[in-house]
């Protein structure tokens, strides 16, 4: 079941044009970059963009910074609200569970194939950033991390595939809320809505003092501690909590999609 | 092959089925009747675990449902409330992910069984055009093959003939009727009742939730015991049959006693000219109408 949900994930135009679409942004500010050679200053802008006009090595992670706080989610919230919601819209719910897919089968199948999904999008989006990066800017042997220390091109690459991780693990969160919504409705505009509603609001709590005691229970609030993997030496804490968050929403929402989902009928 | 006990379903305050016990015996085709609301498609929807029941029993090929999904559900065939199938894709594409999708459709069989279904249900020739391309009655050519995939023992079809110009329909009934001389057994839920009785040996007919009536379709319109003439000649037709004429309908006459040819031979004995005589039947619509309290739960009288 989960070899013929990634299939058809796969087989369909929107997730090409989705992932075509969030390279967009990263390679049209490279090319800005490269044009006016007018960088953001260090502590500025997204996370490494400053870093990139000396090296291009680093743009891929420039480019995920650029779409970690609003274009990925969004794409996530838009696949994964679909993934139930749209096979009943479609009228292939009730074919599925009556083939027999066992419900639980089936959500597990889905998350699984949106997990494929957001890995997918992020090597491409690392890998395109990759080239245009390189190109744009050329490589230079070295660079400084985080911490002022020097890193090797090896060990950035070692660090970025861990960050391509990380980010993917990241956006569990919201993956599972939208599934969860995508199991209470038929609609699946309402579910991918209810999930970026999710994701506003825990941005905004984020920004808001007197939210302060929540601030470590929101999904969104570990997500920008991939850059902890570019010190020297790595900051592990704010990494294993934004894990270890996820790991819970995903447990929560997940077995909240399962009660909702095994005893519901089926009217679609 | 369907045994329900007090099946039962509400919905809030709302009973959609109510106390069913149905009756689908092994090589029926057995026509599940009722107006747009009375709860056929519940009921349909139960059978196959999509709906959970409030209360009562299913079994379905003598296993308990839902319970025993896994099992019986990779023997039985269905199409509920018409086709669905994933747009972008073409059929092929489509009745192979669904096969690969569960148990009891083997990888190494599942092309030849995609192209017997496809030229089963006269989509043969049926080009990589994806499904959004394809017309109303294809989708259902397609769903229909959908259910004939895994050559299931029990095929639960609800109004599958929807979509189908009458050449359509007509194929698919022989279809249908070439599938059940191979030993399956229909389950047609269905409100066109001149289907049903063309193709149908047994006959459920569901009322507002309530099976009102279960029988064989030969049992309920079997002839009445009454005759039937037809006479340019009524008034007198009446007069000299005084007293066993049940009822005149302009040149329409009921008249009691099972011996046609006696009646002819009286009749025309007397001069009466006897256009139509023949035994009285009951058709179909009557038992279903008489039976059914009113003509729709859509209505809101």
């Amino acid at each position: 079941m989960i070899a013929v949900e990634i299939t058809k994930m796969l087989r369909r135009p929107r997730t090409w044009v989705t992932i075509i679409m969030l390279n967009a942004l990263p390679t049209l500010i490279a090319v800005l970059l490269a044009l006016t050679d007018i960088g953001p200053r260090p502590g500025e802008g997204p996370a490494f963009l400053s870093a990139v006009l000396s090296n291009g090595t680093f743009f891929p992670l420039a480019a995920l910074a650029v779409i970690l706080p609003l274009f990925l989610p969004v794409a996530v919230a838009v696949i994964a609200g679909d993934s139930v919601a749209g096979e009943a819209q479609s009228g292939t719910l009730r074919y599925l569970l009556a083939r027999p897919v066992g419900r639980t089968r089936l959500l597990v199948a889905k998350l699984v194939s949106i997990f494929v999904f957001v890995l997918l999008a992020v090597v491409a989006v690392a890998g395109v950033a990759y080239v245009v990066g390189v190109n744009l800017f050329g490589s230079a042997p070295a660079a400084a991390s985080v911490s002022g220390t020097t890193l090797t091109n090896t060990e950035i690459a070692i660090r970025t595939a861990m960050a391509i991780g990380y980010i993917t693990l990241s956006m569990l969160g919201v993956a599972a809320m939208a599934l969860f919504l995508s199991t209470l409705t038929d609609s699946p505009l309402a579910a991918t809505l209810g999930a970026l509603a999710f994701l506003i609001a825990s941005s905004l709590l984020f920004t808001l003092d007197a939210a302060d005691a929540l601030a470590p229970y929101l999904p969104t609030r570990y997500w920008l501690a991939f850059t902890d993997l570019f010190r020297d030496p790595i900051k592990w804490r704010d990494i294993t909590r934004g894990i270890g968050l996820q790991a819970v929403y995903v447990v929560v929402l997940l077995s909240a999609a399962w009660a909702n989902f095994t005893t519901k009928d089926i009217k679609s | 092959m369907i045994n329900t006990t007090a099946l039962t379903k509400s919905f809030g305050q709302i009973l959609a089925v109510d106390s069913v016990d149905l009756d689908v015996r092994e090589g029926d085709i057995y026509g599940f009747l009722g107006a747009n609301g009375s709860g056929k498609t519940t009921t349909v929807r139960m059978l196959l675990g999509l709906v959970l029941a409030s209360s009562g029993e299913i079994e379905v090929l003598g296993q308990r449902m839902p319970k025993h999904g896994r099992t019986v559900l990779p023997r039985v065939g269905a199409l509920v409330e018409g086709p669905g199938a994933y747009p972008h894709l073409s059929g092929r594409r489509n009745l192979a992910l669904l096969d690969a999708a569960g148990v009891g459709g083997s990888r190494s069989t599942r092309t030849a069984r995609v192209d017997e279904v496809l030229e089963q249900v006269g989509l043969g020739g049926v080009d990589t055009r994806p499904v959004k391309a394809y017309s109303l009655g294809m989708r259902q050519r397609l769903g229909l093959a959908a259910a004939l995939m895994r050559k299931p023992e029990l095929l639960i079809l609800d109004e599958p003939t929807n979509g189908l110009d009458p050449q359509g329909i007509r194929e698919i009934r022989d279809l249908l009727l070439s599938l059940h001389s191979g030993g399956t057994t229909v389950f047609l839920s269905s409100h066109l009742l001149a289907e049903v009785e063309q193709l149908c040996s047994r006959v459920g007919v569901l009322d507002r939730g309530r099976l009102v009536v279960q029988d064989e379709l030969a049992t309920l319109t079997a002839p009445t015991g009454n005759s039937v003439v037809r006479t340019p000649d009524g008034d007198r037709a009446h007069a000299l049959l005084d007293g066993r004429v049940l009822s005149k309908d302009g040149d329409r006459l009921t008249i009691s006693g099972t011996d046609p040819s006696t009646l002819n031979a009286l009749l025309v004995r007397e001069g009466i000219r006897v256009s139509e005589l023949g035994p009285e039947r009951r058709t179909l619509e009557q038992v279903v109408l008489e039976a059914a309290t009113n003509s729709g739960s859509d209505r809101f009288a």
